[in-house]
């Protein structure tokens, strides 16, 4: 308990403080753009912590990260325009309520219901995530080849796009990783004799090609859309009766997304469905859902939250990232010299807490800045994309050279910019292939030591108990798909033969 | 990872651009296989350099024969319109920045293609495109050469 102690006392030195401050405004900032969600805003702003000490750059990632959060959260309800795919359902009563008149209600429900579930979260990790890695302390390298397969498979499942897509997307990443030098046996591969690429391809400039430069070449194109200026926000603080009536949203939704977060894939994306499904269930009046209910806002918001904030239990106790945002705070961190896995809690206590309590304290923070900051969020959301366009892509170009004083990456971001790019016009989520690229390495080296392990013979992975039981985990969900369209086959006529929307 | 209202979407790709992609994946998979072959590809009791990259290629293969068995399946797939050209001017004037920045410094390429975005790519009005990119090179002079002190070429 006193490591947790110790933890609390670093995050609380003044520099920490004010580095996490910064880091929730300017992922507030960058958040707010529209197009770019936490996965675009953490890989721009990536550089700017690579100057700082390993504990305070991981408490400005956190700011980051919730800012970045909640910066999507205020596109959906002033611009109808979702941040990312978890925000999509606040859309509905959100953009409703802001029509209203109403927009600084569900800013400030939204960013109430935020603190909760993302707090109650918090706690519920500082409990299970030692627990986790203790557990995960035996694995061998079978079990993370198992483990990290599973990853990408339920990434993929429930990537937009569709499957096919989305494994194609993985694969290519997984190739893009085996760039480099061979960990084994020292050979060159791939890097058709180029000395930037000996050493591998860097994590930075893909994610902040993938996600950032490619979102902002895709959105050059959206000229035509028809972006209203948003409303004037008043009155942001919710009265008592809103707050009475969210109440119980906000505490279902913290729970929800809290046990579906821990989940891989996109457990921000199930439970703010989950969440907001719920809640017109049970509710006494389903039909002011979409025209305006405040629980309509509270309980997605809350629960997108909480499944964020769990999702980093398999990031910190197994070292696998659950989604691509978790890819790219994985990558982050290895940067900074932290190898998020079971031993960390163990051999490096002061980062671990300093990493779990650095989220306490973003939250805190992001409730207490998002508030009075709204009015300054919407106001740069009157600011045209046309104006904001150039200044993000070269805070990306100038950023991506400062990682390693190198002009080879800033081509590198822009080589990625384009394949980003192309991939979202062709119907190819990034997201895959970036936690893939991440997962490359662990992937490729337990599967190469798990086959020397059984001598070649690819059934021990079945006879060991926790891989075996992972396998058929992977093969369940592989097969589940298959199975529904089997199903749904037989059951409507032969003429509509489409993909199930997994 | 943004999502579009559905009504909003621009139209969708036909067959070809689906085929396209789909070959490029199987070209791609194919050379990781010829790749991995000169690696080495090793054996499942003794895997080599070339033992991965080869079952990603063969994994990519397949993969790509199923897009293209799933060509006609359009809908996931976005048209190339007119407004791409907008794109390539864009990534065009970024090539050009990566080109010059080590020569000449970061200020006069930032205030060349922030201009450029700005009056030609964004229609913005000539005053508000020469302020803009003005004031994007100072605050970056001092964000970067003056705060930060990174040492990216500036000729200041």
């Amino acid at each position: 308990m006193s490591s947790v102690l110790d933890g609390f006392a670093v995050v609380l030195e003044p520099t920490n403080l004010l580095y996490c401050l910064v880091g929730v405004v300017i992922g507030m900032l960058i958040g707010v753009l529209p197009g770019l969600g936490p996965a675009a805003t953490i890989a721009i702003l990536l550089p700017v912590t690579f100057g700082l000490e390993p504990v305070t750059a991981i408490i400005m990632l956190a700011g980051i990260f919730y800012g970045a959060q909640y910066g999507g959260t205020i596109t959906s309800v002033l611009l109808r325009l979702p941040g990312e795919a978890s925000s999509v359902v606040t859309v509905f009563d959100g953009h409703a309520l802001a029509r209203q008149g109403k927009a600084g209600t569900a800013l400030g429900i939204a960013a109430i219901g935020s603190f909760v579930g993302g707090t109650l979260a918090i706690i519920a990790l500082t409990f299970v995530a030692p627990l986790v890695a203790d557990f995960a302390l035996d694995f061998g390298p079978p079990e993370y080849t198992a483990l990290a397969l599973l990853g990408i498979l339920l990434v993929a499942t429930i990537s937009s796009g569709g499957r096919l897509r989305a494994l194609t997307a993985a694969a290519i990443g997984l190739l893009l990783a085996t760039v480099g030098r061979d960990e084994f046996t020292s050979a060159e591969r791939f890097t058709f004799g180029n000395l930037n690429l000996a050493d591998g391809l860097d994590f930075v400039p893909i994610a902040m090609g993938l996600f950032g430069l490619g979102e902002i070449l895709y959105n050059l194109e959206e000229r035509h859309r028809k972006v209203q200026a948003p409303a004037t926000v008043t009155n942001v603080w919710p009265s008592r009766a809103d707050l009475k009536q969210s109440s119980g949203a906000i505490g279902r939704g913290s729970v929800l997304g809290f046990v579906l977060g821990i989940l891989p894939g996109g457990g921000a994306v199930l439970s703010s469905l989950a969440a907001y499904a719920l809640e017109k269930r049970r509710s006494k009046h389903p039909e002011r859902f979409g025209k305006g209910a405040i629980e309509g806002v509270a309980a997605p918001e809350t629960a997108n939250n909480a499944a964020a904030t769990s999702s980093f239990i398999p990031l910190l106790s197994l070292g696998i990232p659950a989604n691509a945002t978790m890819a790219v705070i994985f990558g982050a961190l290895l940067i900074q010299g932290v190898t998020p896995g079971p031993q960390l809690v163990t051999e490096n206590p002061e980062l671990f807490w300093g990493v779990v309590n650095s989220m306490y304290i973003g939250n805190i923070l992001l409730l207490i800045m998002s508030i009075p900051l709204v009015g300054l969020f919407v106001r740069i959301l009157r600011v045209r994309a046309t104006v904001l366009a150039p200044i993000t892509v070269l805070i990306t170009l100038v950023g991506a050279y400062t990682v390693n004083n190198s002009v080879f990456d800033i081509g590198l971001v822009i080589a990625f910019g384009i394949i980003g790019y192309l991939m979202k016009k062709l119907g190819f989520d990034p997201g895959p292939m970036v936690l893939a690229f991440v997962l490359g390495t662990l992937l490729e080296s337990s599967l190469r030591r798990s086959l020397l392990l059984f001598d070649g013979d690819p059934t021990g992975f079945f006879t060991r108990p926790i891989s075996g039981v992972l396998l058929a985990a992977l093969i369940a969900v592989a097969l589940f798909p298959l199975a529904q369209t089997l199903l749904r086959r037989r059951r409507t006529t032969p003429t509509e033969e489409k993909e199930p929307a997994a | 990872m943004s999502t579009e209202p559905v009504d909003e979407r621009p139209p969708p790709a036909g067959p070809l651009t689906n085929l396209i992609a789909a070959a490029v994946v199987v070209v791609l998979g194919g050379a990781a296989i010829a790749g991995s072959f000169a690696l080495g590809a090793g054996s499942p009791s003794e895997p080599g350099s070339g033992t991965w990259p080869l079952i990603i290629g063969g994994a990519l293969v397949v993969l790509g024969l199923a897009l293209a068995v799933r060509a006609r399946d359009t809908g996931e797939a976005e048209r190339f319109t007119r407004s791409g050209l907008l794109v390539v001017a864009a990534v065009a004037s970024m090539i050009a920045y990566v080109a010059v920045i080590a020569t000449i410094g970061f200020e006069i390429p930032t205030l060349l293609l922030a201009f450029v975005w700005l009056r030609f790519l964004g229609h913005e009005s000539w005053r508000l495109s020469i302020i803009t990119s003005i004031a994007i090179v100072v605050v970056f002079y001092a964000l970067f050469v003056g705060a930060l002190d990174v040492t990216i070429p500036h000729l200041f």
